[in-house]
């Protein structure tokens, strides 16, 4: 699809550019920030840094942010 | 001649080269000489001391000395010499890796029982021991970042925006408050340690400011723009896991909030800053430049070895019993408590 001016009102993500979510097999999924997270209870947290890793081996003690637990273990 | 009114005091000399250096900024006595240096060793108190008072007039300066003498031909002739014997020491000691992947691949495996002194300060730290680690970090901590930030100006594309917006994040994200070195004075405060900028650097060890020497040097020459780039991978990699133990320690000593948020901030932030310094400042420097991937594995070697140096030097000291300090804290604070 061609990128072309849209008419979506401003605010709406649709029309910049996709958010680019980096994932690794082995490691956190890095977002662009600030991000905002809403967990399973309905609470939301929040990081303002310039990049968020988020824990995708749930092993985080400060999930749902990475905190390198997911490293090997010897 | 101008002469800076504030900045710490300068220490007391552990040697005739810092001796010579202390006496020249002060105005007291001629240029220190390049011979003297050769007597020196490259890891001792005297040759740390006196590199580390030359390295400083390019951070904060000392109260009471020459503005001119950041730029001192002697001064920076004396300098070099003392790099030169620095650096010999640390290439001879680090052997190393037989290459970066090598090198990056084992900071990223964490030993199940490990044996450093953050898993010390976590299992069985007190509080004065805790209090002596803050005060001989604080001459990084206080300057946090700093010596890293030299490296901007030698990178390029890729490498350079990603280290810069690590940085950043060190910087606060842009508020004074977040600042890591800020951050760093409130654990301070918490500990019951004097803030000010220098105030330990009489009772910092010789390993101590070797640690902090390792980064200016790195930082101010562009030759070992691979190496600062490597030690600075070193530090981020290590710091999540180190510094969950640390906060840890201070939750369980009860060191106070500050203290706490000071090494729990640090797990978040480089956890981060780990991943875009491998992906991002590495990858990106070594894209432009791949002739420094010796450089970036001798930055991380070095670094691990001044480390271990330095944590191997905490713990004999404690487990016999005695301060690892110079001078003792207390003694600081009473004579704190008398100025103020």
């Amino acid at each position: 699809m061609p990128n072309v001016p849209s008419e979506a009102p401003r605010g709406d993500r649709r029309s910049g550019p996709p958010r680019r979510v980096t994932m690794q097999r082995c490691g956190p999924i890095l977002v662009d920030g600030p991000v905002e997270v809403e967990l399973e209870d309905g609470t939301t947290v929040r990081s303002d840094r310039f990049r968020v890793a988020l824990c995708t081996c749930r092993r985080s003690r400060r999930w749902p942010w990475c905190d390198t637990s997911h490293r090997e273990r010897v | 001649m101008e002469h800076d009114r504030r900045g710490p005091a300068l220490p007391a000399a552990r040697g005739p080269v810092s001796a010579a250096v202390a006496g020249y900024l002060r105005g007291a006595g001629p240029p220190p000489r390049v011979e003297d240096v050769a007597g020196a060793r490259a890891y001792g108190d005297d040759l740390q001391l006196a590199l580390y008072l030359c390295y400083e007039l390019h951070y904060r300066g000392f109260a009471d000395t020459d503005r001119d003498h950041e730029w001192d031909p002697d001064l920076l002739r004396v300098r070099a010499a003392m790099e030169q014997r620095f650096l010999a020491a640390l290439y001879a000691d680090t052997p190393g890796h037989t290459g970066l992947d090598d090198a990056l691949a084992e900071l990223l495996v964490e030993p199940v029982r490990g044996t450093g002194v953050s898993h010390y300060l976590r299992d069985e730290g007190e509080l004065w021991q805790l209090r002596e680690y803050a005060a001989q970090r604080s001459l990084y901590h206080l300057k946090e970042a700093d010596p890293h930030a030299w490296v901007l100006p030698r990178l390029w594309g890729r490498a350079k925006a990603a280290m810069a917006a690590v940085e950043f994040d060190e910087y606060g994200g842009g508020r004074a408050e977040r600042v890591h070195a800020r951050l760093f004075a409130d654990l301070m405060h918490d500990l019951g340690l004097d803030t000010t900028y220098g105030r330990y650097l009489d009772a910092a060890s010789a390993e101590a400011l070797a640690t902090v020497n390792l980064m200016s040097l790195f930082g101010l020459h562009r030759e070992l723009r691979g190496a600062l780039v490597g030690h600075f991978a070193a530090v981020e990699i290590t710091s999540s896991p180190g510094s969950r133990r640390l906060a840890e320690a201070m939750r369980r000593t009860g060191a106070g909030p500050a203290a706490e948020f000071f090494y729990d901030e640090h797990v978040e932030a480089d956890a981060v800053h780990e991943q875009v310094v491998r992906h991002e400042v590495i990858a990106g420097l070594l894209e432009e430049e791949p002739q420094l991937a010796a450089d970036v594995t001798f930055g991380i070697d070095a670094t691990g070895h001044l480390e271990d140096r330095f944590g191997g030097r905490l713990l004999a000291d404690w487990r016999a019993g005695r301060s690892s300090l110079r001078v003792p804290l207390d003694a600081q604070t009473e004579h704190i408590a008398r100025i103020s």
